[in-house]
């Protein structure tokens, strides 16, 4: 399957995102900067992580109004696979893509560790590599990951599957309510997440976990 | 040329930290008083900070070549051959005063500044690492800096998106009113891809890039080669202002430009921004320069010449461009959304012209301005030399396990989990080791290759003894790269110094860089790179001695590496190194009987290289398990560590010929604890033994306590409840500044 990685001013881990869509899925994936109106035609797209426009104003805002994440939502609501890892996740909730917003972390301090998620669904297309209620290994690397919506939505959230990963109790790291770590919208073909999968798909990275969610997107296990 | 609207009056000489001498100096060189705008010039480039005018005598006795050395120091940073075409181009450099007075904004500069080292020289950043010094816990400042400090680098490298994974903090109270931050980054290129500062070619445009130029920072390096008083909180304006959004989009830039073709020379604007790095292009090509500032981009309005000249604005580069691809040079500025100017262009005149208003504001000669500054042969005394200590005369503990449990929790000794992380340590996908080990590593391409990075410093033992505290910085750091299995390459040093001007400081620098260069030599590791902060006092209170050592080493397979903890249950843990439990200048002297004193232990060179050399290719023949060196602490609290690291106890067996505090505390040099399976254990010591190495077999891993024979056994959950435990508590209570 094809897959295109979007750049912003500041993205910083678009290189580590196009790493391991190779690794898994074989193909280079393309790399689209940010001032692009259209996409290429390709089965999933990725907001890799980092300080796009150094997270001034607010996190994600400015990259948000990119000419090209009107093509990208064009694109997620046609049903194309998008999938946001932390600074992508919060682009993805400042443009309205995603319900809630990722608030400064509880302990005001940024924070990169190993942490703990369960695979809260693998009724999806990101995390069908997985068993359900699988707990995996995952790095978080942020400042502004603590999830937030109100109690409405994260009621629907639930209702509705929608729910990707969680922290386990014990390793959220940031304060995020009811653990989430990454979330789906209605149609469940657009995942943003904060940790970092990207970093960890490998033995010497010391892991294989963040392997399922390219696995599943990509399709590449029958 | 430009009169004087203002007198150049001695106080306005010394202001600019001018002595009469290098004034008349001045005079003598131009043969006129300088203009304001010249004098400002002047001082910039001929501090301390820039001129390095009482250490260049000494710094010359160091060893800097060495097969693989590309570029040693002089460049932006060093250069190091690390086969296959490749480069490692690393630096460390001091942003010390600037930290003290804002500290989150100091280190982050610190870190700014450090990787553009980096990158100009066509490198992209891949490790970053610091050392940290910070006054006494107890101090009412010291949470405030540390805090500051330590959110600035996370805030910085973070952001820019270079793992930070490695560095060290230490307390003392000699750091009260002085905190050290040295930052260290390292960056990989190809052999042929390595761009340098000397100009080429006459009449070439001499292009701007980066961030506009502001009244932040104005006479930040002059600031850096003063001392502190009781006022230096009004020096907050010397401080810059970083903006790491910026740094990664010039950084993109400028290698994507790199890439063109278009780049002739290139050269940062740290340090005295815009003069040094005019004069340092012009003087390395014996050209001329010719500057016309209404050119260059400003934040604000009605900047003068003397204001541009000095600003140390962040994120900016100067270059010399070949015009015949001005316009690839230009899509590339425009895509990433930088300021670009031609605000200049070479000359055959060897002289450096800066014009403001279409009026001549400076009209120097470029070479004289680097070339004339002055030099010193400052007068110094040798530190008075201490008695070696006995162990018998140190205080042994009432309780082992308490001794060491305490040991574990000091400021200096704790975890420093708090810290790092705070830092992006993953980022780019490529780091195998991260902090909290002897050393951390990278891979390096996708041959397989890895480089591993430690920095080093054991101030106290440099009061004590600067030669045998240098040799000991140098030592420590090769024998961290070693304790992975990587091959030390060559290094940078930070030397952090009081007062030059006063000669027993002047013998701690002196005795100090003696010994880097003989431990240097010895071992192999030139110096590439470096950098010099003197003046690191307040009040008349100089800091400890802290030559900072940053080590890089090559791991051919990256695979071949171990880490510092424990891997698995019913091994035998080896003592390797001659142990006779130096306590003199201990941690456990100075913090848990209560006052260092004596010699600190001697470094044996060739003893540091044989051990290390066996314990290295042990590694790689994949015949142990887990290795760790022993530093501050001693062999017990290096034991600790180890089983803390992996839940694994231990049950040891402690020398019979040697007080038993003594064998758990000694700091003795090349010593290493390594682990190897049982089944291998006696062939292992067999050829350690007949190699020459001394080698001893004291005990076994395994349970979830560390016992040593004839004492209380110490359980793992205390032990790391109290190393844990000390940093988060002392920053989470309430700031008090």
């Amino acid at each position: 399957m094809k897959s295109a990685v979007i750049v912003f001013p500041g993205s910083n881990r678009e290189r580590d995102m196009l790493y391991a869509l190779e690794q898994i899925g074989g193909q280079k994936p393309l790399t689209v900067w940010h001032q692009e109106t259209t996409l290429p035609d390709v089965d999933l797209i990725v907001l890799p992580g980092g300080f796009s426009y150094g997270d001034y104003l607010r996190t994600g805002a400015i990259a948000g109004l990119s000419p090209i994440m009107k093509a990208v939502k064009e694109q997620a609501d046609k049903g194309v696979r998008v999938l946001g890892v932390c600074n992508g996740f919060q682009i993805l909730t400042e443009t309205g893509i995603l319900p809630g917003a990722l608030l400064r972390n509880a302990h005001l301090k940024f924070v990169c560790k190993e942490v703990e998620l369960e695979v809260a669904t693998n009724k999806s297309v990101f995390t069908s590599a997985y068993n359900a209620n699988q707990v995996i290994r995952c790095p978080v690397a942020h400042h502004d990951g603590n999830y937030f919506a109100d109690e409405d939505t994260l009621n629907r959230l639930e209702a509705e599957d929608r729910i990707a990963f969680r922290y386990t109790q014990a390793t959220n790291p940031n304060g995020s309510i009811r653990n989430i770590a990454g979330i789906m919208n209605e149609q469940k073909n657009v995942l943003g997440m904060m940790p970092h999968p990207e970093n960890l798909i490998e033995a010497a990275q010391g892991g294989t976990d963040g392997r399922g969610i390219f696995e599943s997107a990509l399709e590449t296990i029958a | 040329m430009i009169k004087n609207d203002v007198d150049i009056t001695p106080e306005l000489i010394a202001e600019h930290g001018l002595k009469p001498d290098e004034y008349q100096r001045i005079l003598d060189l131009i043969g006129r008083e300088p203009t304001l705008t010249e004098l400002g010039i002047f001082s910039a480039m001929w501090n301390e900070h820039c001129s390095y005018k009482s250490s260049k005598k000494w710094l010359r006795t160091l060893p800097t070549e060495g097969p693989r050395v590309i570029e040693g120091p002089g460049e932006n940073a060093g250069v190091v051959d690390i086969d296959d075409g490749d480069v490692v181009v690393f630096k460390m450099e001091s942003h010390n005063h600037p930290s003290f007075i804002s500290p989150y904004e100091g280190a982050a500069t610190g870190v700014g500044g450090i990787l553009r080292d980096v990158f100009t020289m066509g490198a992209r950043p891949v490790a970053a690492m610091n050392a940290l010094r910070f006054g006494a816990p107890e101090n009412e400042r010291t949470r405030h800096i540390v805090s500051g400090v330590v959110e600035g680098i996370g805030g910085y490298g973070n952001c820019f998106g270079v793992p930070t994974i490695g560095g060290e903090v230490n307390f003392d109270a000699r750091y009260n009113d002085n905190c050290l931050v040295n930052a260290f980054a390292a960056g990989l290129a190809k052999a042929d891809g390595i761009f340098l500062s000397e100009a080429k070619g006459v009449g070439l445009p001499i292009v701007y890039l980066g961030s506009k130029t502001g009244r932040d920072g104005i006479h930040g390096a002059t600031m850096a080669s003063a001392e502190f008083d009781d006022d230096s909180e009004e020096k907050r304006p010397t401080v810059q202002i970083g903006d790491p959004f910026s740094e990664k989009l010039l950084l993109e830039a400028t290698l994507e430009l790199m890439k063109t073709g278009a780049v002739i020379a290139i050269q940062d604007m740290g340090a005295a921004g815009l003069t040094c790095s005019a004069v340092e292009m012009g003087a390395k090509g014996n050209l001329g320069v010719n500057l016309d500032l209404d050119k260059v981009p400003c934040r604000e309005e009605g900047m003068t010449a003397y204001e541009m000249m000095l600003s140390e604005s962040q994120e900016r580069m100067l270059m010399v461009l070949d015009p015949n691809k001005e316009e690839e040079a230009a899509a590339v500025f425009k895509k990433w959304d930088l300021d670009f100017a031609i605000v200049g262009e070479t000359t055959d005149d060897q002289r450096f012209k800066v014009y403001r208003h279409k009026e001549l504001m400076a009209d120097l000669p470029i070479n004289e301005l680097g070339d004339e500054a002055p030099e010193y042969d400052r007068p110094w005394v040798e530190s008075p030399k201490l008695e070696p200590v006995a162990a018998a005369d140190v205080p042994a503990p009432d309780d082992l396990g308490k001794a060491l449990i305490q040991l574990v929790s000091l400021p200096d000794m704790c975890s420093r989990r708090w810290v790092w992380e705070q830092y992006d340590n993953l980022i780019q996908g490529n780091t195998m080791a991260g902090p909290g080990g002897d050393a951390a590593v990278i891979r390096v391409g996708d041959q397989g290759k890895g480089l591993a990075f430690a920095v080093d410093v054991t101030p106290r033992y440099c009061e004590a003894d600067p030669i045998e505290g240098g040799k000991q910085a140098v030592a420590e750091c090769w024998r961290n790269l070693t304790a992975v299995g990587a091959e030390p390459l060559a290094a940078t040093d930070n030397l952090n110094f009081g007062n030059p001007e006063k000669p027993e400081i002047m013998g701690q620098l002196v005795g100090c860089i003696q010994g880097i260069g003989e431990a240097c030599l010895a071992l192999d590791m030139p110096i590439v790179s470096g950098n010099v902060s003197l003046y690191n006092e307040t009040n008349g209170q100089a800091i400890l001695p802290t030559p900072a050592i940053g080590g890089v080493g090559l791991m051919p397979d990256v695979t071949k590496r171990v880490g510092n903890s424990f891997v698995a249950t019913g091994e035998i843990i080896l003592l390797i190194g001659a142990h006779e439990g130096h306590l003199g200048q201990s941690i456990y002297q100075r913090d848990i009987v209560g006052k260092a004193a004596g010699a600190p232990p001697k470094v044996d060179l060739a003893a540091e290289k044989k051990h290390g050399t066996f314990v290295r290719t042990a590694i790689r023949e994949g015949r142990v398990t887990a290795v760790h060196d022993i530093s501050d602490g001693g062999l017990l609290v290096a034991v600790a560590e180890m089983g803390m690291g992996s839940k694994i106890g231990a049950s040891l067996t402690p020398s019979k010929d040697t007080p038993l505090h003594a064998w758990a505390f000694g700091e003795d040099q090349a010593c290493y604890v390594v682990t190897v399976p049982a089944t291998s254990a006696e062939t292992f010591v067999k050829d350690a033994l007949s190699a020459g190495i001394p080698t001893q077999a004291i005990g076994t891993t395994g349970g979830n306590e560390l016992t040593v024979e004839g004492s209380h056994p110490i359980s793992l959950t205390d032990l790391d409840a109290a190393y844990e435990g000390w940093l988060p508590n002392y920053m989470s209570a309430p700031d008090t500044h």
